[in-house]
């Protein structure tokens, strides 16, 4: 049986910014990657790097994704100079635009609160009115009425990144184990095994970042990771001279010229299939931010399944029975990138998770149902 | 490059293409009316390289052209009508934002 110091189950972008990490720190480490026939979540995301709309109620949440946002340039140049990938990162601002009086009050209220909850960390942002949007954004139809920006919104290529997290990860002495799905995992402290592909190895650290494959996973380890998949449709348009200078919530341009069109959210369990009602919701809204987007031809489109934790939030935690064994699951992998290679991975490599990020414990969700 | 095979139909449909007049049978498509005009690339991808077009099946997305005026579109997948007005496809296309 081969050993190694830690174990990643999951090759998706938690766990392959994770295994990057901890080989980056000296770990001999094994990521087991389930290959394409895995939900995936990774390469059907969005590209968003996002801060500004996670964390009203939860301000560590906002710390943690305002921290990653801040880690992700290191991380870009780190990959362009290991891997000679470029993620394409920019960090221009983002925008959230509204198309009427009450989501503009809503929205104006929301970031006034998560402003009110940073506390001395601070939250700056600007409502903008539209004439002021008009002159960022070209042809900004006329449904639009404001918006609100931060500063620490930006957009990345999620397939170069996960590419080079790969790449990172091998070329720092990672072996990156494909097509291997886990069949078998014995949990004893310090001890953990795991049979996949056919082969069996052993670690003293094992991190569950297998996405909606974590839930059950983490008991077989003394954790617990009770998420649900939520679908994603996007579309894609044909590629375009540059012509939106920055990322917004729904629409981005990306660094190649296309314009990729999303955040649709259905409740549909584990069926991937795409919906014409919400591909034509989609558009519809997006036209109405940007009447001249209908011209542009759909070239591509799909639907994804993001991994959703019960109240949004991403969980992390270590096994209290089997010291050594992590989570780590979110919705974010590409916006908590910087954070899972440069923060959290240190933490796994260290063996002890650290007390700010106490509150992402799943125990949060270990409320019995009111009757 | 290119020439019709011995048993092509006749040359009948009259296209240009970067405004040069050609004729081509009836049912060829546009990328075929580009390659018997003989240029030597189709299109410049957005990131400023020649293409041909390459699979000739509508998979490939190689051969994108301007077709009366509506660019990025499939020339294989466009059956040529008399009078139609092909040109390559330069780089990303252009928007058209219109201050609202």
């Amino acid at each position: 049986m081969e050993h190694y110091d830690a174990i990643v189950i999951g090759g998706g972008l938690v766990g392959s910014a994770i295994a990057y990490g901890l080989a980056r720190a000296g770990l001999k480490a094994a990521l087991l990657d389930e290959g394409d026939v895995a939900f995936r979540a990774s390469r059907g995301n969005f590209g968003l790097v996002w801060v500004q709309s996670k964390g009203d109620g939860a301000p560590h949440y906002q710390r943690w994704t305002r921290q990653s946002a801040d880690e992700w340039p290191a991380l870009a140049e780190e990959l362009l100079s290991k891997t000679g990938i470029a993620v394409g990162h920019h960090r221009p601002g983002g925008l959230h635009l509204c198309l009427d009086e009450a989501e503009l009050a809503a929205r104006h209220a929301m970031m006034e609160r998560m402003r009110t909850q940073s506390g001395n960390f601070g939250f700056d942002y600007r409502m903008l009115d539209r004439r002021e949007l008009a002159d960022l954004l070209p042809g900004l139809g006329p449904a639009v009425i404001g918006a609100s920006w931060t500063p620490y919104d930006g957009h990345a290529n999620p397939l170069n990144l996960l590419h080079a997290l790969h790449k990172g990860f091998v070329e720092k002495g990672g072996r990156h184990i494909p097509n291997s799905t886990v069949t078998e995992a014995t949990a004893a402290s310090g001890d953990f095994r795991v049979r996949a592909a056919g082969g069996e190895i052993g670690a003293a650290k094992i991190v569950l970042a297998a996405g909606l494959g974590n839930a059950a996973l983490a008991p077989r380890f003394g954790l617990s990771a009770p998420v649900k998949p939520l679908k994603g449709q996007i579309l894609v348009t044909e590629r375009a001279c540059e012509t939106l200078p920055l990322p917004l919530t729904t629409i981005r341009q990306t660094a190649e010229g296309t314009i990729m069109l999303g955040d649709s959210q259905e409740d549909a369990g584990f069926d991937t299939s795409q919906r014409p009602a919400v591909m034509q919701t989609i558009a519809r809204r997006a036209v109405l931010a940007f009447p001249w987007l209908r011209d542009l031809q759909i070239v591509r489109a799909w639907a994804a399944l993001r991994v959703m934790p019960p109240d949004g939030l991403p969980i992390y935690d270590q096994s209290e029975r089997f010291p050594g064994a992590f989570t780590a699951n979110c919705h974010s992998g590409v916006t908590l990138a910087g954070a899972h290679a440069n923060l959290l991975a240190p933490m796994v490599a260290a063996g002890m998770l650290d007390p700010t990020l106490e509150p992402f414990s799943a125990r949060r969700l270990d409320v019995p149902a009111a009757v | 490059m290119f020439r019709p095979r011995s048993e092509a139909r006749r040359p009948s449909v009259a296209v240009t293409v970067e405004g040069r007049r050609i004729a081509v049978p009836v049912g060829a498509s546009a990328a075929a009316a580009v390659l018997a005009a003989g240029f030597d690339s189709i299109r410049e991808t957005a990131g400023g390289r020649e293409r041909m077009p390459f699979c000739m099946m509508g998979v490939c997305f190689d051969c994108l052209v301007e077709i009366d005026d509506v660019p990025n579109r499939q020339s294989c997948m466009v059956e040529v009508r008399d009078g139609m007005r092909i040109r390559r496809q330069i780089g990303a296309r252009r928007t058209h934002p219109v201050a609202g």
